[in-house]
């Protein structure tokens, strides 16, 4: 009993940073765009997240308003980097694949050189504190799984709620889905489409640099080269595999953060099995839903990846 | 600039606008008066959806002005334009597919907007006023993707009156509908003029003589005449848009129809969004005989095209070419078979726009003989092929080592024609194959078309325009929601008759 | 507009791409408290001060180039290849595979054959997102990176049981290697005091059957055709779907050539972290190198510099060897940027009447 608790209770903790992350990807892939780069602005955000509290306390317990800020800190690269792409591939209207890969590479670099020259080593930090819900956390068996998180756990899981009412019954969001569909539609109806690209970047961005954070706050509570080892990529397959919708996106981050624990218990439970073939689960089965799920193609955005340009005339 | 004055005058002045090596728009004047409709006639590439364009605010003008009501305007943008009282229809409809007609155009109606929630319901509710207002009947619930054309070209001209409209841009409104909805569409715009300015575009002189007060006539992108309309006929008019005495080939000759070259038998196919695009279709064609497919479009051309050519799955019935099987035969194996075929999109399924105009020619003989040397491409072989090409065909080019893709639309319909034709196919499949260009390019292309039907080449033509299938065909088949309702002899047919088979009576 | 004009515009677009690049390293640089301008000289020119340094840059391009060529001919049909890494990972697993199981057969058998292992290991790892693409249309950007993943588990799996260095395991350290390999199997080091090899020969023959292949065969002309235009290609009766996978094959074939002469060149053995970032780094060469074996040689060169450089920085001025990761993804998206307002021509057009007018005003 006590495992299925355990890993339940980890799956939940563990698939924040990619349901962080896929939900801000899948604003951006409404409104037209596909950011590969998102692993790097995790990166970037991780090394932020820890930065804020580790300046403060090097190690030690610091209050938790700094660990407040480093998220703030890091949600606010994430946005400056999901600008910076947006200015690449909106305004110069770059290809969006070999982009997003230019942008993974500058955030993993960045934000290995900025750790190793401000922290350094293996340093560690203790991180957000659990925050268990009153009452409810006492549930037996539902209480320890789903109301013993910390806070950030909480509030990525109420994101799932709140995005898809931005999404679908805000006018921003109706703004947002009519330019990743029909740029030209929106175009001629007063709709600036940059302007719009440009914001659900820099919200994608933003998500994704929190998304960042949590994995070094909340869950490794370090930086190191490989805190990130894909997610990004992970997150960016989840919003196909989601449909584009944030109910869908939720489940899929749960699916692949359960196969993620699935390494945690053989260490922590000293199973024989090759460590590295439970470490490849994860990525085995994104290959697989992909080469799966076919429907997904046709449900997409239909201006996904494609530059939006006035002056073409067709 | 209230939204609820009626427009009395609208002008634009002196406008000139350039884009990369082309004035598209050259010093043009035109004028609009009170309830006055006005025809923007010209040949394509003249410059009429630019000029319109930037009266909406999409284009900003390079020099002139733009006055309403006497008052000087600055568009930097669409909105700018309708709030000022503009609308437009644009050629293509600017419409999200999945989406309700009430989301699409809530898009625009910034009323119903606050911070934190969309207010659809009083959206739908200036719908349902404008459509009983002016008599459009439209459905506010319907997603667009399930609406026909005629029925979101409703939803277009609902969406600008919602908006405020006070003064109507129509762009080529009548290209995709039958001849009865046309009829409809100008006896609804005449109703409107009690109430609204129209500025339409077109080149379908019959329109313009019917429903326009004045015309103007554009040029490579200069106002060539000014003048209304019921003192000018249609010939007249035809002979100022092109500046010379075009006339199109017509093919006169009795049928010399020879053996069977295509039959398709029962066939079903597919379409992009797994609709059923073809149903239980037959049709043959004969050698030394065009056969024009008459339609609106989107009634199942475009799979019929790509079925014939290997390009989409038959998922019932049989393609037989000269007698052999070629269903579900992949592409290369029907052009081996001697298939040839003009495609709809000329830039990005004719051509490999960024190859040079030779690498084009040879696009379907890659591995042939004559362009091979061993296992190395022949380029001299490869180039006099294409010196040879550019002289026999007149395409005008600065060398054939430019790219293909920067050629004008005639020019690269020339370099398509070329290299099908001189494949020697046993058949070609043409598929809107003067859309878009001028006429000069059309009549070169219409002549190249009936030579080779003298010769013996069997012809399927596809095309929306009605003049240019009764000129050309021997015997004309219409298709209406993928099935050929009837297959007429030229003599037989009328545009009335077919207009009544493409709506499906 | 003039010729003359055309060539000044370019060039001042490219200088300030140039500038643009360093300034973005440079907002890094700062960050840290680094002396900019002189860690880009460090990067750049303390490579070449002497004959073993520049054998080092040497050796670096051979890898670079080599992956850099399957990546250009799979750009050019169309195709991303990201998976570089993996396909290398796999290519290096099957070269020490054979070599350990035939240590004893003589070179002139063994090494043509382990390098034709490399290739068959890195060819089967880019078949799996070639296929996955051209049956299910599943995107090769998301695939391949998966496929480094898993090929760096199964990496390293590899080291740390079937193939680990008996030694290892006698002296209990566990580092996860393989052990030496035979002679038989190490190309020639022809420069005496350095580590250069005759791999490089096999790097400018590969450039050389790669450009007569992609621009003077049918077979190239056809992939090409496919890369630039899929659905004219589709029309003219190409298999598309036969040369994306083609493509890939070759792709993943070159990078596990690079990882097989590498192993026979420099290493010996096949270690942890061998793959050393190549992969990734051969996509900015391929990019930077017009996508073109003539650009791609002396880009992968460019490349080599900047990876020696990068390892000197630490010590030179304190800037970690991260720093090159960062330089190679802001050269990317300089570069693709750059692409977009070169062939902007209605940019150029109005410019060139801005400062016409002015001019004759």
């Amino acid at each position: 009993m006590n495992i299925i608790v355990t890993v339940l209770s980890l799956a939940i903790s563990s698939s924040v940073a990619l349901l962080l992350a896929s939900i801000g990807e899948m604003i951006n892939q409404r409104a037209g765009i596909f950011n590969l780069g998102c692993e790097g602005i995790m990166s970037m955000g991780a090394f932020l997240g820890m930065l804020v509290p580790y300046a403060v306390g090097h190690g030690g317990d610091t209050p938790e308003i700094f660990n407040f800020l480093g998220l703030l800190a890091a949600m606010a690269m994430g946005a400056l980097l999901g600008l910076f792409f947006a200015l690449i591939v909106v305004t110069f209207r770059a290809p969006q694949g070999i982009a997003g890969i230019g942008l993974q590479m500058f955030g993993v670099g960045a934000a290995g050189t900025l750790f190793r020259h401000f922290v350094g080593g293996t340093q560690s930090v203790p991180g957000i504190t659990t925050a268990p819900v009153p009452l409810l956390s006492r549930i037996p068996f539902a209480g320890q799984i789903f109301f013993s998180q910390n806070a950030l756990v909480y509030l990525a899981f109420l994101l799932v709620p709140l995005s898809w009412y931005i999404l679908f019954k805000t006018p921003w969001g109706l703004e947002v889905r009519a330019v990743g569909t029909h740029p030209r539609a929106a175009d001629s109806i007063g709709i600036n489409v940059t302007r719009i690209r440009y914001q659900s970047l820099a919200v994608g961005g933003a998500l994704a640099g929190l998304a960042g954070a949590y994995l070094s706050l909340c869950q490794a509570k370090m930086f190191s080269d490989s805190i990130v080892s894909g997610r990004g990529f992970i997150a960016v397959a989840l919003v196909y595999f989601g449909h584009w919708q944030p109910v869908k996106i939720m489940w899929g981050a749960l699916l692949f953060s359960l196969a993620q624990t699935f390494q945690t218990i053989i260490q922590s439970y000293g199973i024989n099995f090759p460590y590295e073939f439970a470490v490849m689960l994860p990525y085995v089965l994104v290959i697989v839903v992909l080469a799966f799920d076919r429907e997904s193609q046709r449900l997409g955005p239909t201006a996904l990846g494609v530059p939006f340009d006035r002056e073409i005339r067709t | 600039m209230d939204r609820n004055t009626r427009i009395t005058s609208l002008r634009m002045e002196h406008i000139t606008k350039r884009f990369p090596g082309v004035l598209a728009s050259d010093d043009i004047s035109l004028s609009v008066g009170d309830g006055e409709v006005l025809a923007l006639v010209g040949e394509n590439g003249a410059g009429k959806t630019t000029l319109m364009n930037i009266l909406m605010g999409l284009y900003q003008q390079d020099e002139g002005k733009i006055f309403i009501n006497g008052q000087e305007m600055r568009f930097h943008s669409p909105n700018d334009a309708f709030a000022a009282g503009l609308g437009m229809v644009h050629q293509q409809y600017m419409l999200v597919p999945n989406m309700t007609v009430t989301e699409n155009i809530a898009l625009g109606y910034k009323k119903a907007w606050t911070a934190w929630k969309l207010n659809l319901q009083m959206v739908r509710e200036r719908i349902i006023e404008i459509s009983e207002t002016y008599g459009l009947a439209v459905d506010p619930d319907a997603y667009v993707w399930q609406l026909s054309v005629g029925e979101q070209q409703r939803v277009e001209l609902v969406k600008t009156l919602c908006l405020g409209a006070r003064f109507l841009i129509l762009d080529e409104p009548t290209s995709a509908l039958t001849p009865q909805e046309t009829d409809e569409l100008i006896v609804l715009l005449k109703r409107m003029t009690n109430d609204l300015s129209i500025i339409f575009i077109s080149h379908k002189l019959q329109e313009v003589s019917e429903l326009s007060d004045r015309v103007t006539i554009l040029r490579h992108g200069a106002v060539v005449f000014n003048g209304n309309t019921n003192e000018h006929s249609s010939a007249e008019i035809a002979a100022l848009m092109t500046g010379r005495e075009i006339i199109m080939p017509e093919n006169t000759d009795t049928s010399c129809a020879a053996q069977k070259a295509l039959e398709i038998g029962h066939v079903n196919a597919l379409s992009d969004r797994g609709y059923l695009a073809l149903n239980d279709l037959n049709l043959t064609v004969h050698g030394g005989e065009i056969v024009g497919l008459a339609g609106v479009s989107g009634n199942g051309q475009r799979e019929l095209a790509e079925v014939i050519n290997g390009l989409r799955r038959v998922e019932k019935g049989t393609i037989t070419f000269f007698g052999n099987d070629i269903t579900n035969k992949t592409p290369k194996v029907i052009i081996k078979a001697g298939m040839g075929y003009i495609p709809e999109e000329r830039n990005t399924e004719g051509i490999v726009p960024p190859f040079s105009i030779k690498e084009n020619f040879i696009l379907k003989d890659a591995d042939a003989k004559q362009f091979t040397k061993g296992i190395f491409q022949d380029k001299t072989a490869i180039a006099e092929n294409a010196a040879k090409l550019r002289t026999e065909f007149d395409i005008r080019c600065p060398s054939t080592d430019v790219a293909a893709g920067t050629l004008s639309g005639g020019n690269i319909q020339k370099v398509i024609l070329a290299r099908e034709i001189t494949r020697r196919p046993k058949f070609l499949v043409a598929v809107y194959p003067i859309r878009g260009l001028d006429l000069g390019a059309a009549q070169f292309i219409h002549e190249q078309l009936l030579a080779k039907r003298k010769e013996g080449l069997g012809i399927l033509l596809i095309s929306e325009e009605l003049d240019e299938i009764l000129a050309l065909s021997d015997r004309i088949a219409v298709i209406f929601k993928g099935h050929i309702q009837q297959v007429l002899q030229r003599s037989e047919a009328d545009s009335r008759k077919l207009g009544m088979l493409m709506a499906g009576v | 507009m003039t010729n003359q004009f055309k060539f000044l515009y370019k060039t001042c677009i490219v200088l300030l791409a140039v500038l643009a690049t360093m300034a973005m390293g440079a907002v890094i640089l700062l960050a840290i408290g680094a002396p900019v301008l002189k860690t880009y000289a460090v990067i750049v020119f303390d490579p070449l001060k002497n004959i073993g340094l520049i054998s080092e840059v040497l050796i670096r391009t051979i890898p670079l180039t080599i992956i850099a060529l399957g990546i250009a001919v799979a750009y050019r049909s169309g195709i991303i290849n990201i998976g570089a890494e993996g396909q290398m990972a796999m290519g290096i697993l099957a070269t020490t595979a054979v070599a350990l199981a035939l240590p004893d057969l003589p070179k002139p058998l063994l090494l043509p054959l382990v390098l034709i292992a490399g290739i068959a290991g890195g060819a089967l790892w880019g078949a799996i997102p070639g296929l996955l693409k051209a049956k299910l249309q599943v995107s090769e950007l998301l695939s391949t990176v998966m496929l480094n993943y898993i090929a760096e588990q199964f990496y390293t799996f590899c080291l740390r049981k079937p193939f680990l260095d008996p030694a290892e395991m006698t002296t209990g350290s566990g580092t996860p290697q393989s052990m030496r390999l035979t002679k038989n199997i190490w190309l020639t080091r022809f420069v005496s005091g350095t580590r250069l090899h005759t791999g490089i020969f096999i790097a400018i023959g590969f450039a050389i059957v790669i450009y007569l292949l992609l621009w003077k065969t049918p077979f190239g002309y056809k992939m090409r055709a496919a890369g630039s235009c899929e659905r004219a290609a589709r029309y003219g009766g190409i298999n598309v779907a036969k040369y994306l996978v083609i493509a890939m094959v070759l792709s993943g074939g070159f990078a596990g050539l690079a990882g097989a002469v590498e192993i026979c060149g420099v290493h010996h053995r096949a270690i942890q972290g061998i793959t050393g970032g190549y992969g990734f780094s051969a996509i900015v060469v391929a990019l930077f190198g017009g996508l073109h074996p003539a650009g791609i040689i002396p880009a992968a060169f460019f490349f080599g510099l900047l990876l020696v450089g990068g390892n000197m920085t630490q010590n030179a001025v304190g800037v970690p060897a991260n720093m090159v990761q960062v330089l190679q993804g802001v050269i990317i998206l300089v570069i693709v940027a750059t692409q977009m307002i070169l062939s902007n021509t209605y940019l150029m057009e109005r410019i060139w009447r801005k400062t016409h007018k002015e001019a004759s005003s």
